[in-house]
């Protein structure tokens, strides 16, 4: 009789499946997994290292590279942090942008989460579908502050600058000729809010296609339901947030419960799960779609109405307009002095938390009074999320630890910082 | 909010009585500091006692105080939790500093929150706080086999060893730093009201 031992079984870091970096070391007992223990740090750069020994508007940029499928997110919780310790606020006008920024932000990344689990899971052509749409939210990004990615569009006291009233247009090519040209760019005529008032109206057909795709598929169902379950108990244990946490059943969002930007003049609905599983939480991220999209519409709507200041009128803070630092002798002084020194922030800490795409995103930051920080934590969902594999894993064959991975939505600019 | 913070505030002095060191509310945000002896009663009753329920450890993490504003803080190491009510929809801040500036030992709350696990295990690994009672204190977020804890305030930021291939051994190898440490800006503190800035 042949003997039947438990192997070791290493996963990644290299694997496709692993979404970046992140190596797993499997115990299994023929193909049952009997211990999943995530090694990760793969991607540590040291952030929180590093924004110790920068000026605190520095490190926005820091902030798009953590979580690189949901940047604008990343950079709404620091400057809600340092917006806190220095008792400011932003205007109306830079919340409701903010709070349209969150949401194109959540529907980038809800798209490239939901291609990519589908291809984890054997659907191939999810991620041509999806990767349309995000093109379109990239242009978005890019018209308003010249990047694709790593946008460094918000700041302490505001965002950048305001809306764009022109798109970023396609142009000849020898891959696109003029037909081609012209109808690629019919949508990008009008400006920013046009267009994406344009997308809005769009996508809930998309969002079909996606349901039409993947929600009654045989193959997507027997490869999600009842995987990875977790119960309500265990998820508030294991520090869940986010659509973990909505997808076992627990009613807990921070744009309901602690508003913060624009969220509370929003119209829009929590989707929760029932049975915590993986089919679950994809179903409760597909309805999030849904309810982003409205949200931006009606940030469009508003945003045309209301014309008004993007940035905080304190220029002890944030900077002067540019045509002022050409002319006027104090603004010139306060641009100086703010790209150098940059600005002192007063003594004491802060904890400033936004619903990220993943879950609750917190920035903590605490200030000696310096121009830079004395330290700062990020609290990044993903984090929980991965330390729970173990648990969601053991007793589930290998292919599934594919399907929970997925489901977890990890990215690992964010977990390894 | 304010209202909440209230309750919360005296719902906590009646529950913890004595063991409260210090509550303080700043920026909307309940802070609690608490002696390292009383680090574990206290934080039992947090998570059991209806009445605060805080079901979710949403954060921890230590930090180095020993350059706080050029002298410290007293005590070197803290560790700070962040706890969260889904019930009450409250948060809190609880901050304990550790007795021993050289080793740096409080007890784990894996029992009390699973997700406590992850978070005490990075403590350790960036700040050296040792935690009791963890069964599984390894490092995390740093290389195999690396030495030292990072986000200490006398750790450089360039760190001590450089990895890179060596072709001749055909592996990589280990060597110390070549690069010398460099500051753009420098770190600077102003007395109250410089330049006029928050008035």
């Amino acid at each position: 009789m042949t003997e039947i031992r438990n192997h070791t079984l290493n996963f990644g870091p290299q694997h496709p499946a692993a979404h970046g970096v992140l190596r797993l070391v499997l115990e299994m007992d023929g193909e049952v997994v009997e211990r999943a223990d995530p090694h990760i740090g793969l991607l540590h750069r040291g952030t929180e290292k590093l924004v110790e020994t920068r000026a605190w508007a520095q490190s926005v940029p820091y902030m798009d590279r953590l979580d690189y499928v949901s940047m604008m997110c990343n950079e709404h919780a620091y400057c809600l942090a340092v917006e806190k310790l220095l008792g400011i606020e932003a205007p109306e006008r830079a919340r409701h942008i903010r709070t349209m920024f969150d949401e194109v932000t959540r529907l980038l990344n809800h798209l490239l989460w939901i291609g990519c689990h589908g291809l984890d899971v054997g659907a191939m052509t999810m991620t041509l579908y999806t990767f349309r749409e995000r093109e379109d939210l990239m242009d978005a990004y890019e018209a308003v502050s010249g990047a694709r990615m790593h946008a460094a569009y918000y700041r302490p006291g505001g965002v950048c600058r305001d809306l764009p009233d022109r798109m970023p247009q396609y142009r000849e090519s020898p891959w696109k000729n003029k037909a081609a040209v012209k109808a690629f760019n019919e949508n990008r005529q009008g400006s920013l809010l046009d267009f994406l008032e344009d997308f809005t109206n769009r996508f809930p057909a998309c969002h079909d296609e996606y349901h039409t795709l993947l929600t009654d598929n045989r193959i997507w169902k027997q490869r999600l339901v009842n995987i990875g379950v977790v119960s309500p108990e265990r998820a508030k244990q294991l520090g869940f947030t986010g659509a973990m946490l909505r997808g076992s059943g627990v009613e807990w969002d921070l744009r309901k419960k602690q508003p913060y930007a624009a969220y509370d003049k929003m119209d829009f609905d929590i989707p929760v799960g029932v049975n915590g599983d993986c089919y679950d939480r994809y179903l409760v991220r597909m309805e999030e779609m849904l309810q982003s999209n409205r949200i931006i519409r009606q940030c469009v709507d508003w945003l045309r109405e209301n014309p008004g200041p993007v940035i905080a009128d304190n220029y002890k803070v944030a900077a002067p307009p540019r045509e002022a630092m050409k002319s006027n002798m104090e603004s010139l002084i306060h641009h100086f002095k703010l790209f150098s020194e940059g600005v002192h922030v007063p003594e004491g800490e802060a904890y400033a938390a936004i619903e990220h795409p993943k879950g609750e995103f917190g920035i903590y930051a605490i200030s000696d009074g310096a121009n830079k920080p004395y330290r700062l934590k990020i609290r990044a969902p993903g984090f929980a999320h991965l330390a729970a594999m173990d648990e969601m894993a053991r007793g589930h064959m290998l292919a599934d630890v594919v399907t929970i991975i997925g489901s977890q939505d990890i990215v690992f600019g964010e977990i390894d910082r | 909010m304010t209202a909440k913070l209230t309750t919360l505030r005296q719902r906590l002095e009646t529950c913890l009585g004595e063991r409260v060191a210090r509550l303080s509310l700043a920026q909307d945000e309940l802070s609690l500091e608490i002696a390292a002896a009383d680090y574990e009663s206290v934080m039992r009753d947090l998570l059991l006692r209806p009445e605060l329920d805080f079901a979710q450890l949403i954060d921890l993490c230590g930090v180095d105080y020993s350059t706080y504003k050029e002298g410290g803080k007293g005590r070197r190491f803290a560790v700070i939790v962040h706890l969260l009510s889904l019930a009450h929809n409250w948060r809190l801040r609880v901050r304990v500093f550790a007795e021993n500036d050289d080793f740096p030992l409080l007890p784990s709350l894996t029992p009390l929150w699973t997700s406590a696990n992850w978070y005490e295990r990075e403590a350790f690994d960036l700040l050296g706080i040792v935690f009791e009672g963890h069964e599984d204190l390894r490092r995390i977020l740093t290389d195999y086999g690396f030495v030292g804890h990072p986000l200490r305030k006398d750790f450089p930021l360039s760190g001590h060893v450089e990895m890179r291939y060596d072709e001749k051994e055909g592996r990589v190898v280990y060597q110390p730093v070549s690069i010398a440490p460099r500051e753009v800006a420098p770190r600077i503190r102003r007395e109250p009201g410089y330049g006029g800035a928050h008035d």
